[in-house]
């Protein structure tokens, strides 16, 4: 039967675990929604909104994001090597290791264990984890590509191992620290330095979480489900080599204004706007690729997904660098424009192409057809009228709010107190809710069709046995 | 030629990294060895161990999710929260805790902005100061007390000094008290100055209240009254957190005031030390002159006097 059989047990574990962090991920975030406009849902200690917000980044990112990315990277990375991976026995172990972690992770974000570096909250005992994680992963990746079958290495490949050798340097440096007991830590970096290490490491967690294992999924899933092959190879060349390195440079747009030196954030500042070409490459590769048949987002119903999910990343990469600009930057920053940005990103492009990658591979792996293709259509217009509601409404009231904290009387003192303009947020806060429960619906529908063709696929397997 | 890195899976990885470190060199690892990145204020002092167990539990409740704690240099963020930061204030701050998003007000400068029971009394329910506040509440840091085995340990991995009675005296303390010495330390290493708004000096006023027994400008006082001076004032001026407002004392000592003084209180909040019409002020009062334009103190300082007559 399928050679494979051992991988794909791994491959569907990742994907089902990454599933089951994601729910919970995304309840807690519906849960802080609501905090925002009313507070009594803070219980304490645990449940506060100090702590849960984290426990929804790292659940999201981590158990959502990283579990996805691991799984589906094995699956990409065994169909483009020809190959079993090569330690099959370590894939299965990193499974379990990485649901393990990410518990531990959550029970310890609730209890208050958080170093204050965002999306790398985790304390060192935890740390050590996830860099044991990423070993594993990059042992199986990278032994299994030096043996692979296939000659040439294709784009995702190139994408994935970026995304390892990047992760690696990332975050071993943001997390040094020197303990101080079990579950307590302070960093080697102070201030203004530490600062710099911090936006460095955040805008590229960003730069190898959230964009490039995803772009490795698209440049493979869009061609195999669409059956065209991508638009430019040396289009992907340049967008690739150009992407990885100017993204390094870009992490003080975070703390433009701040006490960071000014250069730093100049720099930062130049190289943010200049990432909108890298990015415009393969979003122009996927748009071109399917241009070559536009039919295809009538016949297929997983081209728009992935089209849908490109048009995020365009949109994001444009809106991105303009944040970066001073003059931008002094309306938006530290407003809610910034999660607008943010849930751009993650419910419109990783989470629309992860949605789809899975679509891909479940059939694949259970040797049948998706359940229901009018469940995935449903799914796909309740995420995409949930995420944009979300984020044009987040847009607006951090527009509100940057232009209410800046208004200036006739005399030139200041036209509104901080409670004044805080309360204007709250009708925005509560369509936010409203947006989020849509943007959940649709991802009940997501996992409603994945749980029934999984069923569907089992019947024939256990009667074949 | 080049084609050939595509078919070398080593090879690529390490080009990878190289092109992954180059912009990490020049903006993240040599800046690192350059002075810039480390300078510190000359009055800047190390935290006490009160100061850190309170920084602690600022992170551990994740307070760096709603609040940040750097004031940027533009006009009306001076105006509403006071100095802009300096780099130089951030040398204790492993990490540092400036933070990325405003769901409630800056920090930077809230240290000695309000006596320590003004903070106590908002931890504890910021509703009752706000009433549409969205902060949670926080007296349950009061049950909890201080470790000061665990609090000696930090000191030492932060290389603070510190003096055993210090350690031991934490003891006695919560959790709450420590959060309010660290609230009451954050950005005091820059000397609090008078808010300026521009082209506005805080004589540049009346001496004569324009609103005097105008009752429709104390009905818009009310409002902002109940706003911002009710939580220490009382909300009928009776006093609490601040001195009353109705008895006949001001500035401790018996005897009213002019309205011009309640306008230079109320615009410059009152600093320790500094003399006005011969009382000695005793600080705890907020300036409110960045946030308040003249109209609307005039309109407070209607209120108030509507309240003695009371």
């Amino acid at each position: 039967m399928n050679d494979y059989q051992y991988d794909h047990q791994t491959v569907k574990g990742f994907i089902v675990s990454s599933i089951f962090w994601g729910v919970v991920g995304i309840l807690i975030g519906l849960w802080i929604s609501i905090q925002l406009w009313k507070p009594e849902l803070n219980i304490p200690p645990f449940f506060t909104y100090g702590r849960l917000r984290v426990v929804h980044t790292n659940g999201l990112a981590f158990g959502l994001g990283i579990g996805a990315i691991f799984g589906i990277s094995y699956y990409i990375v065994m169909r483009l090597t020809k190959r079993p991976l090569l330690f099959p026995k370590l894939a299965r172990f990193h499974l379990y290791l990485f649901n393990v972690a990410i518990a531990l992770a959550a029970v310890s974000l609730f209890m208050g264990m958080n170093q204050s570096l965002e999306y790398a909250e985790l304390e060192w005992p935890l740390d050590i984890g996830v860099v044991i994680l990423w070993v594993i992963f990059a042992v199986n990746v990278f032994g299994t590509i030096i043996k692979r079958k296939e000659e040439q290495m294709y784009i995702s490949l190139w994408y994935i191992i970026a995304t390892v050798v990047a992760v690696a340097v990332l975050y071993i440096v943001n997390n040094i620290t020197v303990p101080a007991g079990l579950f307590k830590s302070y960093s080697v970096f102070a201030g203004v330095n530490s600062a710099n290490v911090q936006w460095w490491y955040g805008h590229n967690a960003v730069g190898f979480i959230f964009t490039t294992p995803i772009l490795a999924m698209f440049y493979y899933f869009l061609p195999k489900s669409t059956g065209l092959p991508i638009f430019s190879h040396r289009l992907s060349i340049i967008a690739f080599w150009s992407l990885v390195f100017a993204y390094l440079w870009t992490g003080a747009h975070h703390l433009v204004y701040t006490p960071l030196p000014d250069w730093i954030q100049t720099l930062g500042i130049v190289f943010t706007l200049f990432l909108i070409a890298p990015s415009w490459g393969s979003v122009v590769n996927g748009y071109y690729t399917v241009g070559s048949d536009w039919s295809k987002m009538q016949t297929n119903y997983l081209t728009k997904f992935f089209i849908m999910g490109i048009t995020f990343y365009g949109l994001q990469t444009v809106q991105g660098p303009t944040q970066a600009i001073r003059v931008v930057s002094s309306l938006i920053h530290y407003t809610d424009w910034v999660p607008g940005h943010v849930h751009m990103g993650t419910m419109g492009w990783v989470t629309m192409t992860v949605a789809a990658s899975v679509y891909y591979i479940i059939p694949k792996i259970y040797n049948t057809e998706i359940y229901s293709i009018k469940v995935a259509n449903t799914h796909f217009w309740l995420v995409l009228i949930g995420q944009v509601m979300f984020s044009v409404t987040m847009w607006i009231t951090g527009i509100q709010q940057g232009a209410l904290w800046k208004a200036t009387n006739a005399d030139g003192s200041l036209k509104y107190t901080f409670m004044e303009g805080l309360v204007k947020n709250y009708p925005f806060w509560q369509l936010r809710t409203v947006a989020g429960l849509i943007f959940t619906v649709g991802m009940l529908f997501f996992i409603y069709n994945i749980y029934m063709t999984m069923r569907k696929g089992k019947a024939p397997a256990a009667s074949q046995a | 030629m080049a084609g050939e890195i595509y078919r070398k899976p080593i090879m690529f990885a390490i080009v990878a990294a190289v092109v992954i470190l180059i912009g990490t060199i020049a903006t993240v690892f040599f800046p690192m060895f350059t002075e810039g990145m480390h300078p510190k204020l000359e009055n800047l002092k190390p935290y006490t161990a009160l100061q850190l167990a309170g920084k602690d539990i600022y992170q551990r409740e994740g307070c760096n999710n709603c609040h940040t704690q750097t004031v940027r240099p533009l006009k009306t963020e001076v105006m509403r929260y006071g100095d802009y930061s300096k780099a130089g204030e951030f040398t204790y701050d492993r990490p540092f805790l400036w933070g990325s998003k405003r769901t409630g007000p800056d920090l930077a400068r809230i240290g000695g902005k309000y006596p320590d029971a003004w903070h106590h009394n908002h931890f504890e329910n910021p509703q009752s100061f706000f009433k549409e506040s969205n902060m949670p509440k926080y007296g349950w840091l009061k049950d909890s007390r201080l470790d000061p085995v665990d609090m000696e340990v930090h000191m030492k991995v932060n290389g603070f000094p510190y003096t055993k009675e210090e350690i031991a005296d934490l003891s006695s303390k919560t959790e709450l008290d420590a959060l309010v010495a660290y609230m009451q330390v954050i950005g005091t290493a820059v000397k609090r100055a008078a808010p300026a708004a521009p082209g506005k000096a805080s004589s540049d006023h009346e001496v004569e209240n324009p609103f005097k027994n105008d009752p429709k400008a104390a009905a818009l006082g009310k409002d902002i009254y109940d706003q911002n001076c009710a939580m220490c004032h009382g909300t009928q001026g009776e006093g609490g957190i601040g001195p009353s407002l109705t008895d006949d004392m001001f500035l401790y000592i018996k005897g009213d005031l002019p309205d011009d003084d309640y306008y230079e209180v109320i615009h410059n909040g009152t600093e320790q030390g500094k003399v006005e019409e011969g009382r000695t002020m005793k600080g705890g009062m907020p300036p409110y002159g960045g946030q308040l334009d003249k109209n609307r103190i005039w309109q407070v300082i209607s209120y108030i006097r509507s309240l003695q007559k009371k």
